[in-house]
């Protein structure tokens, strides 16, 4: 059973992350270029460095960047566009593996009855929690946005809001099942129960601002929107796979009196 | 509450194996997929340019 599961959600996050990896091709590699662009443009405009100074420093300019995009970049930019699929495939694979052992756990304890609307339900959750809470403090930035000094401590921040969210989705769940008042009670404090967590955090956490000056900002707008349209389509696509086959399943055991091979 | 049978939920020792071991798999790939720099994978900075544009897009900080 539990096996069952996983390997529905392998397979489903995979081809989950291949139609998310189409829709990032056709609506984020034109922007991820357009920074490039922008970043090549502005190093090659930067003055060399002294001579004096380019003598005992071993002269590693490029190296200060610490990134490449050009043609001297460890992996060139073609590769890397078929790397978006094989990071967004392998993310799909992943997520959905992990996906299907927490509803696993869910079902016949959380949550609505159905393994459709079962399935739904935490693919919108999980959305919520884990892409929109810390896509709104951190939000994702194209290549020239961003100083790689900083790259570990954004990153830790950015896992910090994930599990923040993850930890606001469990408060909200535990505050809705000991409120019996009614069904709009019970929503409403579910909903101020997410939100106290969330807000709290969105406010105390250290805001990060690195975008260049100068940088388009209809180009920040519309990377940005392409990489939440992203994560919204995995997560969709997913939801709805995730839930259609499981319904599918159980109406077929449901009706056959004997369990079938296939 | 008894009108519609619920599906049977999943006894926990039968999760139990599954969330200790291949969840850790799983939430490695995603690591080493979103945020390695060479620390883990031990690749430099292969990986992270592999997968760099699949990084930006997934929204996950990239440089």
């Amino acid at each position: 059973m539990i096996r069952t599961l996983v390997v529905r959600g392998l397979l489903i996050g995979l081809l989950a992350g291949f139609v998310a990896g189409t829709f990032a091709f056709v609506f984020g590699e034109p922007r991820v270029d357009a920074a490039i662009a922008l970043e090549e443009a502005a190093v090659a405009a930067e003055p060399e460095p002294a001579p004096a100074s380019a003598g005992e420093a071993g002269h590693d300019h490029a190296g200060a960047a610490g990134h490449h995009h050009g043609e001297e970049a460890v992996v060139g930019r073609p590769v890397q566009k078929a790397g978006l699929f094989l990071a967004i495939g392998l993310y799909g694979l992943a997520v959905g593996g992990v996906f299907a052992l927490v509803f696993a756990g869910l079902r016949g304890r959380f949550g609505p009855r159905g393994d459709g609307a079962l399935a739904l339900a935490s693919a919108a959750t999980a959305f919520v929690a884990v892409i929109l809470v810390p896509f709104l403090k951190y939000p994702a930035n194209p290549p020239a946005v961003g100083d790689p000094e900083t790259i570990n401590s954004r990153t830790a921040l950015y896992v910090v809001m994930v599990i923040v969210g993850l930890a606001a989705v469990a408060v909200a769940v535990a505050t809705a099942r000991r409120v019996t008042a009614g069904p709009w009670q019970r929503r409403v404090a579910a909903g101020v129960a997410f939100l106290v967590p969330v807000v709290a955090a969105w406010l105390l956490l250290p805001t990060v601002d690195e975008v260049p000056e100068g940088f388009p900002a209809s180009l920040l707008w519309n990377f940005r929107l392409a990489s939440l349209g992203t994560q919204l389509v995995f997560w969709t696509a997913f939801g709805v796979l995730f839930g259609w086959v499981g319904d599918r399943v159980a109406g077929r055991s449901a009706l056959s009196p004997a369990p079938s091979s296939g | 509450m008894s009108d519609i049978s619920a599906p049977s939920a999943v006894p926990l020792p039968h999760l139990r194996p599954w969330l200790l071991l291949a969840v850790p798999v799983l939430l490695l790939v995603v690591y080493l997929v979103l945020m390695d720099n060479g620390a883990v994978s031990q690749t430099g900075t292969f990986l992270h340019e592999l997968m760099h544009d699949g990084r930006h897009l997934l929204g996950v900080p990239c440089h």
